[in-house]
């Protein structure tokens, strides 16, 4: 418990503290910084609409914060998120495109399945990049975002695009078909929560993908923490040279750790494709897999941590778009504009944890 | 005998008691209370006392990182032109205490006074000024510069813009010669011995003024005869009238050199005694707060089959690792082969490519007469191979990970420590808590990262994992570098109780004494080959010093012997047992 409060205590420091700092801003431009908060929370979290349209904008960051938060508990910073969940949701509307006479049940699973498969195959090359040649993942990771652009647009743009639509997207694979959406898709909130009676307001996109985030949560916490692969791959991350001493592969076990925060940032797509969007939208991600990286930051690379920090950042970007209307002089910008406040602030407790461990470290010295 | 040592100890401890209990005037009458001496240094301690001229004096000197005491109340008096030696185990505060007299920390309370005045040293620069000089144990040398330029460095004369080179040798040459350290000038660093390098390191305060040295643990990285040449020097210095602090815990050496000694423990003084009269158990058992062995007690080795055997072993190093060359022994069960060499030499090289963490370029490695060059570390490690690495921090242990974690390492895929899928902490945790109270680990509490142990203790972890898995051949390499005396005696016990139950090891150390006082059989490398092989019982300090250095010993009854003779060698000494 003791444990649990030291983990907490400098994230939420961080984000009070930014909350803080973002108020001045706020007042400085000669808005009301109480509105702003007033709005934030109420647009968040005050409504059922809110809470679901701050937990459909959290989906994403909890997958891409797992992904970024595995691959740094290998000693890996995998910022190449953003391609791998462009490719994962391209495989994703590319099975049902391919497929429109298999039943849709089939195709839902074999489009999941292409969409981690995508997403995990995009991390593992830089994976095996380093681990064959030594190449630093920072650099592979990002040019294979390039790549993954360049492909996925591609294909839209020439094969998969519907005449004459003005925007950049493949066909649907699902549509609405008297008033009932037919096609390969995963229900969304309010069908999931008919059965027990429960109304859950059927316009939020929120959808199952966000049931697998939170169980994905829980199945990362357990590989990480409970299993034998995730003990070695915590030992490669902090120690190579000791994992190595112990029996474990570090070129194994980094191209593993890459695979999988490929194959968690891969369920973006599922997210976007099959609970929301029904096609693939080319820019669909607002940079997902870099703000992953804050969320895992945030998040202290533990899952609950991630998908705390995934809420918070869900609930900036729902109340942006109020806080836009309801205030003179701020923009939606100032979400934005918070959120590099809170990983300074993070960025900062860390610096000043190192400070502390050097202090351990001349006492241990002496 | 018996009544006499238990005299030395009364007398140790009522020094123990003066010393904890009265401020430093009284030490220093402590001192020069006489005592049978044999060393006739009591001579210099009495003229001491009638004149009371110290170069240093701490005086209730305290010091906290945070919660932690590293200095409690420390008071010591170094006098002038004297060897004085700090001893004390690991964390007893020795570093700390001269890092504050070399103005490295600032002390929270207490004073220090130089020659008789008192004193505020805030930094380094300071130090150097007040004619203090520091010798680390890490050399600070520039490696491409050369002897003059390293130690001109930071002060160096000049004419006009540029170095004035001919002025700085002929000054270094006549610093080397007053004190009779012989160098080259000219020499690049990089090309120099480490005990040459060491005697740059004591160019360099002295060019800077020095009247006070201090030296951290000089002898921790010398060859025996290194170690008589700094001694030396150190006595010539002392003859100049510079005054020496050394920190060390090598007590024989401290016997051997030094004319007063302070004892520290627990960030606490526990003794200011002087040389003459001190014993070396009696001195331990200071340091540690208890009795303890510092000799190893062992039997004859009863040696069985062989159980490792290295067949010309080779490897080609690349940049920054050492060669083999042609390396072939073995290893039987119920012995211990120790490996002999300065560090560097390829030692560390041979015990990973036996644990599996290198692959040779060629030769072969056989355990029970099988080979073993194809199995990864897990999988020899499963055949019987135990490995205590040199480098605990790098590769013993995941410092973050908890006790219970690092007490699986190497065998966490096995049943019943992981099940197919999930690791089993239940069982983790009871063999952790076995494994931390059969092997005193300290503190015991299994929850606990392995970074906040001393190193006594995660060695002792380390030892305790990797004996439970009943080895059949242990690989051990540095086993008690930066090990208390306390953990060191068990450790060497442990050793000795495997030995006997049948397990063979294999030992690599850097300390001789270590190396010759547990093994049953020493060879000696040198740059990757084996120079030869000598009987631990009956072995000088200069013979396999000599070896250790490339030299061979002269022919005589026990021989040189290459590694073509090795076969024929290793026969003669079987049939020596039988």
């Amino acid at each position: 418990m003791k444990g649990l409060i030291q983990q907490l205590i400098f994230p939420l420091i961080a984000v009070v503290a930014a909350f803080l700092v973002g108020g001045l801003i706020v007042w400085m431009v000669g808005d009301s910084p109480l509105l702003v908060y007033e709005l934030f929370f109420t647009s968040a979290f005050g409504s059922v609409d809110g809470i679901g349209y701050t937990l459909f904008y959290a989906t994403p960051l909890i997958f891409t914060g797992l992904a970024v938060a595995v691959g740094f508990k290998c000693g890996l910073l995998n910022i190449g998120a953003e391609g791998q969940l462009v490719m994962a949701a391209f495989a994703c509307a590319w099975v049902g495109l391919v497929l429109p006479e298999w039943p849709s049940l089939l195709v839902v699973l074999l489009a999941m399945i292409a969409a981690v498969a995508a997403g995990g195959i995009w991390a593992a090359v830089p994976g095996v990049l380093k681990a064959r040649f030594g190449a630093h993942e920072v650099i592979t990771t990002i040019m294979m975002n390039f790549i993954a652009f360049g492909i996925v647009s591609y294909l839209t743009q020439y094969h998969y695009r519907k005449q004459g639509d003005p925007i950049l997207e493949t066909r649907p694979i699902a549509e609405i078909k008297d008033g009932v959406l037919t096609g390969p898709h995963i229900p969304r909130m309010h069908d999931l929560l008919a059965p027990f009676g429960i109304d859950f307001p059927a316009g939020v996109p929120l959808n199952l993908a966000f049931l697998f985030a939170i169980a994905a949560c829980a199945v990362v916490y357990v590989f990480l923490w409970k299993t034998k692969w995730g003990f070695e791959l915590r030992a490669v991350g902090i120690s190579p040279s000791a994992a190595e001493y112990g029996g474990a592969s570090i070129s194994r076990n980094i191209i593993l750790a890459m695979a999988i925060s490929g194959m968690l940032a891969g369920m973006v797509g599922v997210n976007e494709v099959l609970g929301y969007r029904y096609r693939y939208y080319d820019g669909f991600s607002a940079l997902y897999g870099f703000t992953g990286i804050a969320v895992a930051l945030l998040g202290r690379n533990h899952p609950a941590g991630v998908l705390l920090a995934a809420i918070l950042f869900g609930a900036l970007t729902r109340s942006g778009l109020f806080i836009d209307i309801f205030t003179d002089r701020v923009s939606k910008d100032w979400v934005v504009v918070l959120q590099a406040i809170i990983i300074l602030f993070v960025a900062c407790g860390g610096a000043f944890r190192v400070g502390a461990r050097r202090l351990k470290l001349m006492k241990s010295e002496t | 005998m018996t009544l006499l040592i238990l005299f030395r100890h009364l007398d140790i401890l009522t020094c123990k008691i003066a010393s904890s209990h009265f401020p430093i005037g009284h030490q220093s009458s402590m001192i020069t209370r006489p005592r049978s001496s044999s060393r006739g240094v009591s001579a210099d301690i009495h003229a001491m006392s009638e004149d009371p001229k110290y170069a240093v004096e701490m005086r209730d000197v305290t010091k906290r990182f945070g919660e932690v005491l590293a200095n409690d109340s420390v008071s010591l008096a170094v006098a002038a032109r004297s060897i004085h030696a700090i001893i004390g185990e690991n964390g007893a505060g020795k570093s700390t205490a001269m890092n504050i007299l070399y103005g490295f920390y600032t002390a929270d309370e207490g004073e220090i006074l130089l020659d008789g005045e008192k004193r505020s040293i805030n930094s380094p620069r300071d130090a150097i000024r007040l004619g203090l000089g520091m010798v680390h144990q890490h050399f600070m040398l520039v490696e491409p510069l050369t002897v003059t330029e390293n130690i001109v460095l930071g002060a160096e004369p000049v004419a006009g813009l540029s170095l004035d080179y001919k002025r700085a040798r002929s000054r270094v040459r006549e610093i080397s010669e007053q004190y009779g350290l012989r160098i080259d000038p000219d020499a690049r660093v990089e090309h120099l011995s480490v005990g040459q390098q060491q005697r740059v390191e004591i160019l360099k305060t002295l060019y800077r003024g020095a009247r006070l040295l201090i030296l951290d643990e000089p002898t921790a990285v010398l060859t025996p005869q290194e170690v008589d040449e700094i001694f030396a020097i150190l006595r010539g210095l002392r003859e100049q009238g510079k005054t020496i602090i050394i920190i060390t815990h090598k007590l024989s050496e401290v016997l051997e050199l030094s004319d007063n000694i302070t004892v520290m423990r627990d960030g606490r003084v526990v003794g200011n005694l002087s040389t003459a009269g001190a014993t070396a158990s009696g001195l331990a058992r200071m340091m540690v707060g208890r009795e303890v062995l510092l000799r190893v007690e062992k039997q004859e080795a009863q040696a069985g089959a062989s159980v490792l055997e290295v067949r010309s072993l080779s490897l080609r190093g690349k940049a920054g690792n050492a060669s083999l060359e042609e390396l072939s022994f073995h290893v039987r069960a119920g012995e211990i082969l120790g490996i002999a060499g300065v560090e560097g030499n390829g030692q560390t090289e041979l015990i990973e490519i036996i644990a599996g963490l290198r692959a040779q370029t060629a030769g072969e490695i056989l355990l029970e007469g099988r080979p073993i060059d194809r199995l990864n570390p897990h999988e020899r490690k499963r055949r019987g191979i135990a490995h205590i690495p040199e480098d605990r921090h790098r590769r013993g242990l995941v410092l973050p990970f908890d006790l219970a974690d690092n007490s699986i390492l190497g065998v966490h895929q096995d049943a019943p420590i992981s099940g197919a899928l999930l690791l089993n902490r239940k069982v983790i945790e009871e063999r952790a808590k076995r494994l931390v109270r059969q092997y005193d680990v300290r503190p015991p509490n299994i929850a606990l990262a392995a970074r906040a142990l001393s190193g006594g203790n995660q060695q002792k972890l380390i030892v305790a994992r990797e004996f439970d898995i009943n080895p059949k051949l242990i690989l051990v390499a540095q086993p008690t570098r930066g090990v208390d005396i306390g953990a060191t005696e068990f450790i060497h016990r442990k050793l000795v109780e495997l030995r006997d139950e049948g397990a063979a090891v294999l030992l690599v150390s850097a300390e001789l004494d270590e190396v010759l006082n547990l093994s049953d059989r020493v060879i000696v490398i040198f740059e990757g080959r084996i120079v030869g092989e000598v009987d631990p019982k009956s072995v000088t300090e200069e013979e396999i010093g000599l070896m250790m250095t490339g030299g061979r010993k002269e022919a005589g009854e026990r021989g040189s012997r290459g590694p073509e003779e090795q076969e024929s060698g290793e026969r003669r000494s079987e049939g020596a047992e039988e």
